[in-house]
């Protein structure tokens, strides 16, 4: 079933100036994510769900769906687990 | 030369007046009276500066911030420098004025502290009785406005066997995140060491708690949970590592990697009066001091940790060994390891709360560093 991923309470995802990278804020917690994880957060906006991004992704890479799945279970498993979306 | 990676967070202590006694206050013991304080217009130019430098996130602290009247004129100019905005507050005196204010002003989150998951408990240690129902109440309101909440509290002897109830409490007000901290024994934590310290069992039993509430909660809650070095086998990366993360500011103005720093002797802190955020954090000597691994002893300059705990705690070195530049004597590697479970060894004492210190008849406002 697909779920329709969002940040969680209290996060921003954002460019930073400085550093030249996207960051993701928290209450008391900052990521930085790889390369990978920043194009898969910038699908994450509360209205797409995981079957789309996988779709937009797997299109704009040329690449096959269900690899593309596992990266984006994978990576949103762990941010959920730290608080930082919401499945 | 490339400079040193910017730090992540601001941490600004804006007064340390506040309503509570807490006798394990993180504050140095020496408080900085209202008159010395920053005003406006200085905290605002360090906020900006700091935005420029790549600080991303700040931390609204004291004391007690909602002391400082411009709290929700700072928390504005913090967001519109596109700052993340953290407040840590007692909570009692946050109303719905002030909830309502600190929203429009653009808070990202407020931490939320507890002394007690009981309510006798909690006025005690404060100080102050009807907070721990004040403190409910600053909870709702931060849940109602939809702003994320986190729940501190703080471990000790007294309260270490009702961690499991401290989680409980916070996932019922609604709480995104716990930090469940045993008490770090600086400063007013260390004066009343040994009428604090858990023993080991008291440790076991409220690390099981935490590690059962996570697994109950997982995706729901957050728990951060941090323990007291005197069980401990290795030392902490005491924030991250000496100036490697973190900017603290005191309210008089005075920088410094960690709020206990000034324990230490022989340093002269940069003031924000007249030294930049940038020369602070890349060329200050107070900063670039203990920054990194050429400062290490033995055995820290030859452990493959050294890069994991970056030698501990230099503030713990100085005030348990009286030399800072030692390894940290949390670690079982240090030749002075024994100090510790001296300490476990002591007798409890009666608590001393946390006070200013009355000044005596005539005596003036201590004088602004210029």
């Amino acid at each position: 079933m697909s779920v329709v991923p969002r940040l969680g309470n209290g996060h921003k995802f954002r460019f930073d100036q400085v550093r030249q990278a996207w960051v993701l804020l928290g209450p008391e917690r900052l990521f930085m994510p790889d390369e990978h994880a920043v194009e898969i957060l910038k699908l994450v906006d509360g209205v797409r769900s995981t079957d789309a991004i996988v779709d937009d992704l797997a299109s704009r890479y040329n690449a096959p769906p269900e690899a593309i799945r596992a990266d984006v279970d994978t990576m949103l498993a762990d941010l959920a687990a730290r608080g930082a979306v919401k499945l | 030369m490339s400079l040193f990676p910017p730090p992540l967070g601001l941490i600004l202590e804006l007064t340390h007046r506040c309503p509570l006694q807490c006798p394990y206050c993180s504050n140095p013991l020496e408080l900085e009276r209202a008159s010395t304080e920053l005003d406006t217009q200085s905290w605002k130019r360090v906020l900006d500066e700091a935005a420029e430098i790549g600080v991303l996130q700040v931390h609204f602290t004291g004391g007690e911030p909602m002391s400082r009247r411009d709290l929700v004129e700072l928390v504005a100019h913090a967001a519109s420098r596109g700052l993340y905005t953290n407040i840590i507050t007692s909570g009692v005196t946050l109303d719905d004025r002030m909830m309502a204010a600190l929203m429009q002003a653009g808070v990202d989150h407020i931490q939320l502290s507890f002394q007690d998951v009981d309510a006798a408990a909690n006025d005690f240690l404060g100080g102050s009785p009807g907070a721990f129902a004040k403190k409910q109440l600053a909870a709702a309101r931060i849940r109602g406005a939809g702003l994320p909440l986190t729940l501190n509290f703080v471990v000790h002897r007294d309260n270490a066997d009702r961690v499991a109830r401290m989680i409980e409490m916070a996932e019922a007000l609604g709480a995104d995140r716990t930090e469940i901290a045993h008490v770090q024994y600086y400063g007013w934590g260390l004066v009343n060491r040994a009428a604090l310290l858990p023993s080991r069992a008291q440790l076991v039993a409220s690390t099981l708690a935490v590690e059962e509430a996570r697994a109950r909660l997982s995706g729901r809650m957050v728990i951060d949970y941090v323990v007291p070095d005197y069980h401990a086998e290795r030392p902490k990366a005491c924030m991250g590592g000496w100036a490697r993360r973190f900017i603290n500011i005191s309210p008089s103005g005075r920088a410094m990697p960690c709020h206990a720093a000034e324990t230490l002797p022989g340093f002269t802190f940069p003031s924000v009066r007249d030294t930049s955020i940038a020369d602070i954090w890349h060329r200050s000597d107070a900063f670039l001091r203990f920054r990194g691994t050429e400062w290490m002893p033995e055995p820290c300059q030859s452990c493959d940790r050294k890069e994991v705990d970056w030698g501990g705690c230099r503030c713990q070195a100085f005030a348990l060994l009286g030399d800072m530049n030692a390894t940290d004597p949390a670690c079982a590697l240090s030749p002075r390891h024994e100090v510790m479970q001296a300490a476990l060894d002591e007798t409890p004492n009666e608590f001393t709360f946390r006070r200013m210190k009355k000044p005596a008849a005539g005596e003036l406002a201590p004088p602004e560093p210029v």
